[in-house]
């Protein structure tokens, strides 16, 4: 097409230096980074060459715990969150007054800075010594003691964490969903009825396997965001995560290399390797789960 | 302008990487256009057509060869220093331009002295629109018009520099049938009102023997022949080219020529003026007269009435082919009930052809 | 007759059915709306409630019957919220700004032009796609504190500009643009870079608004990068400062000046979105579901 063999890379030239230096040399970095052991940030120093940081991670409770952490709002929330938006998604679909309007609404949550309605939860869910806060209050009604769900125990502080996880990502599911349903093609329904297909046969045996692959869409890039978890956690309980008990792999890899424990860029390095081993074998295991099932 | 291909051969790269050889596209290709004519370069569709047009408007370069633009070689130059106007198949509009905008398209990337002025390029731009007669849809984007008016203003958009050639890629494929037959006058009418040296590529034999002065027959790249539409349809230099042009298609049969007589299916047809040999006999289907007492007998198929004339399907041994067709005014229409038809020949509608050569033999 | 009727109660109790399904659907949805709707209702009532009328209430109440703005004041002067919000606004616009650049050429480069080597460098491009943020961002905070860049725009900036994700959305919008609009271009004389703007940006608008879009929210909400490269308050962007804000603003308990910012910060991209929420649906849905 066009005769000039440097002009293409003319125009890819900014986006080549952009990638070099903060992505592709990054990549590489990191990876030395974790095999230095004794890495001194001040004197850009280390000691020797191995496995030593790996261990050490594996090895730091506050590592361990944030596994946990962020096992647990995975698990939680990307099943919870990916069926309550098919139902959602599978309502806005049967009707009609008020469809869009409700869409709207359900979207808000995707354009809020997501720290700055954090706080809103940590007051609704905070109990203070002015008030146990309005959650507590509903709570009350029902005969039930207050909980403080941001200073409390475990399970209270990961229910409050894995429900506004879920909040923060039901607009997207929901639009991708409800798009998706939106483009099955009226014809198998009108086929399916005429053949006198029972509603939820229609459901199972049309419906869900057309928008299958949508699903399966969701529930990867979900895993894949779920795991990556840090600034939900950061708006409800604070930046001092470990302190809370809340922390996840992603806030310690910060932790690591910034803040109060910070300055040590080998082992966050070793720490984001990990997180990106998990996640690396969940995606896979989630493609061959999907190419197996994804019927079209 | 007149334009002068000169041995013109394109080469690809293969596709399939491992096939080293290179695909040509035109294979040494020459000819001669001359000023102030319409030309249709005909073809199957692969046999390089529209390499030759992308090489006549400087979107490719040749291989080898030269092309000269009157006097002057334009081999080397890029399109837009050559002056052409190229309409596309699908012509190419511009989706987010309106009519008026598309037309002007053109006129705003001259520069230096060639820079015309708002008015002037706004006064050539309701010209062009008027030449085509799309002016009253100057306002509209190209998704608001049919697929004849986008014709139109796609053809308004090349015509705008007041090029020396004009170019059309099949044309007309995008049209529906009526519509095809109205805008290829219109083409027609358009060219003669110009006088603009214009080369259009077809598929389509009907479309370029009704409205061109000149066809140009080419397969596989090659150069095949070249004449006034009635001469190469009344003269075919070969096998492909009689096959080629004519609907419905020529009848070939496997023949021989002994004692100056034509012989299909032992039977001898007609009296020839050549040496004795096996040959193609390829027969129009205008070219059978039904005659009770005609020399070609064949076993007769069906009857197709179609008003004026009539078809007679036949089946024949020699028939290289399934079904002969004939066509013949239909008060001459044999009796349907029969099953066989005689027919003579008219010797003017019968071409010969060597069998291993496919040349074309006269007798 | 008894079969007429017979039928008839079928239409009624399928009538019925269908009434009950509805109304169902409907209170569930409004459920849901409710739950979305009720964190920014609450974040605003607050915000308009004064501090000693706040604090009295144990049991926080659902309405206010005195207003006042004096939060908002309180925001605007005690804490550098405007501060925080014209750097935000720097930052997004600078940031997207380059991003566009970089990405139009390069997707121009990729789908347009021809050069040894392309389809490789497609490939790593791609390849780049599937490298989480987390992995690159250790050596980025490394450089940028080497190169001391951190606090300053272009240490925020320049990390947070490509998105091989974009220019590979951008890239396959190109391809659909038919061959033969080039060739014509060409005919007409029109250079690479006339076209490109001219013709193929103007075809391609819905993409690259998509682009732009996904681009402000991301930036505007951005907070792990900004929050390591940054600790003079001078170079917060709103959430570092909403941070900043819950931590040492206004003293702990100044709920309502708190949800006075937050209200100030959620605001704009919520103006936006109510006013071009149908592109900006279309766009996340067409970005989201590319990938």
């Amino acid at each position: 097409m066009s005769y000039n063999k440097y002009k293409g890379w003319l125009y890819l030239l900014p986006a080549i230096l952009f990638l070099a230096v903060f992505m592709i040399y990054p990549l590489v970095d990191v990876v030395v980074y974790s095999f230095e052991e004794g890495y001194n940030f001040a004197s850009q120093s280390f000691m020797g060459v191995g496995t030593y940081n790996f261990s050490y991670v594996l090895h730091d409770p506050y590592f361990l715990q944030a596994l946990k952490n962020t096992f647990i709002i995975v698990i939680i929330t990307v099943p919870l969150s990916t069926g309550i938006a098919l139902l959602i998604s599978l309502g806005l679909n049967s009707i009609k007054p008020l469809k869009e309007l409700f869409q709207t609404v359900y979207f808000l949550p995707y354009v809020t800075n997501t720290l700055a309605v954090g706080l809103v939860f940590m007051i609704l869910f905070k109990k203070t010594a002015y008030s146990d806060g309005l959650i507590n209050l509903v709570i009350n009604l029902f005969g039930h003691e207050s909980i403080d769900f941001i200073d409390g125990p475990y399970p209270a502080k990961m229910f409050v964490m894995c429900f506004y996880t879920i909040w923060v990502v039901m607009p997207f599911k929901i639009l991708i969903l409800t798009s998706a349903l939106a483009s099955v093609k009226k014809d198998y329904y009108n086929a399916a009825k005429v053949d006198g297909t029972r509603p939820f046969r229609i459901f199972y045996k049309i419906t869900l396997p057309m928008i299958s692959p949508m699903i399966f869409y969701l529930v990867i890039t979900g895993f894949i965001g779920a795991f990556k978890a840090y600034s939900d956690e950061v708006a409800i309980f604070g930046t001092n995560l470990n302190a809370a008990g809340m922390n996840t792999i992603v806030g310690y890899v910060y932790d690591m290399l910034y803040g109060d424990s910070g300055g040590y860029p080998s082992y966050a390095s070793a720490a984001s390797l990990i997180l990106f081993a998990i996640v690396f074998t969940i995606t896979v295991i989630n493609l061959t789960i999907s190419k197996k099932n994804v019927q079209y | 302008m007149n334009v002068t291909l000169s041995h013109l051969t394109k080469k690809f790269p293969n596709r399939n990487k491992k096939i080293k050889d290179d695909v040509i596209a035109v294979n040494d290709f020459s000819m001669e256009i001359p000023d102030g004519q319409l030309i249709a370069l005909l073809g199957p569709s692969g046999c390089g057509k529209s390499t030759i047009l992308n090489m006549i408007s400087g979107l490719e370069k040749p291989t080898e060869g030269k092309i000269f633009f009157g006097e002057d070689d334009v081999t080397g130059l890029t399109p837009e220093k050559r002056g052409v106007g190229l309409v596309f198949q699908n012509y190419a509009l511009y989706p987010h331009l309106t009519v008026r905008q598309n037309i002007l398209f053109p006129l705003e990337n001259l520069k230096g002295k060639d820079k015309l002025s708002k008015e002037v390029m706004e006064e050539k731009a309701i010209e062009a629109a008027k030449l085509v007669q799309i002016e009253e849809y100057m306002q509209r984007k190209p998704g608001e018009l049919s697929g004849g008016q986008q014709q139109r203003v796609a053809i308004a958009r090349a015509l705008v520099k007041m090029p020396g050639i004009l170019l059309l890629d099949e044309p007309l494929s995008n049209l529906d049938a009526r519509l095809r037959l109205q805008t290829r006058e219109e083409l027609r009418r358009i060219q003669r009102e110009t006088g603009i040296t214009t080369i259009f590529v077809t598929h389509d034999q009907e479309e370029a023997m009704s409205i061109s002065d000149m066809i140009v027959v080419m397969k596989d790249g090659l150069f095949m022949q070249k004449g006034k539409p009635q001469e190469v349809y009344d003269v075919p230099v070969n096998l492909f080219v009689a096959k080629f042009l004519g609907t419905p298609a020529i009848n070939v049969f496997k023949a021989s020529v002994k004692d100056k007589k034509l012989i299909i299916n032992d039977e001898a047809v007609l009296d020839v003026n050549t040496h004795d040999r096996d040959v193609y006999a390829a027969i129009r289907p205008e070219g059978f007269v039904v005659d009770e007492d005609g020399p070609m007998t064949c076993t007769l198929e069906r009857v197709e009435v179609m008003g004026r004339d009539t078809s007679i399907l036949s089946k024949n041994p020699a028939f290289d082919g399934t079904v002969i067709r004939s066509i013949v005014s239909s008060e001459d229409a044999p009796d349907s009930d029969k099953d066989t038809v005689h027919f003579s020949l008219k010797p003017g509608k019968v071409h010969l052809f060597d069998i291993e050569s496919e040349e074309r033999i006269d007798f | 007759m008894s079969e007429s009727s017979v039928i008839n109660n079928e239409i009624i109790k399928a009538a019925r059915q269908k009434r009950i399904k509805n109304t169902v659907t409907y209170v569930l949805l409004a459920i849901w709306a409710l739950i979305v709707l009720f964190p920014f209702y609450w974040m605003i009532l607050t915000s308009v409630k004064s501090y000693s009328s706040y604090n009295s209430e144990y049991i926080p109440k659902f309405f206010t019957l005195s207003p006042t703005l004096g939060n908002y004041f309180d925001a605007f002067t005690t804490v550098s919220l405007s501060r925080y919000f014209l750097n935000t606004l720097l930052f997004t616009v600078v940031t997207t700004a380059l991003m566009l650049f970089v990405t139009i050429f390069a997707a121009f480069a990729f789908s347009r032009l021809e050069f040894k080597g392309k389809n490789v460098t497609f490939a790593l491009f791609l390849s780049l796609m599937m490298i989480p943020n987390e992995l690159v961002i250790i050596t980025n905070y490394v450089t940028i504190t080497n190169l001391d860049m951190r606090n300053t725009f272009s240490g925020l900036i320049l990390p947070s500009v490509t998105s091989v994700f974009y220019i590979y959305l951008l890239k396959e919008n190109f391809e659909q643009i038919p061959d033969s609009l080039y060739k014509a271009a060409k005919v007409d004389g029109t250079s690479d870079i006339k076209y490109l703007f001219k013709v193929m940006l103007p075809i391609c608008k819905p993409t690259v608004i998509t682009i732009t879009i996904l681009k402000v929210i991301e930036c505007w909400n951005s907070y792990v990068w900004p929050r390591l490269v940054t600790d003079d308050s001078n170079y917060f962007l709103v959430s570092n400062g909403i941070q900043e804000i819950r931590e040492n603003g206004f003293g702990r308990e100044n709920i309502p000046a708190m949800m006075a910012a937050v209200v100030v910060i959620s605001l704009p991209l919520i103006i936006v979105f109510l006013i071009f929420h149908k592109k900006i649906m279309e766009g996340v849905s067409r970005g989201g579901t590319k990938g």
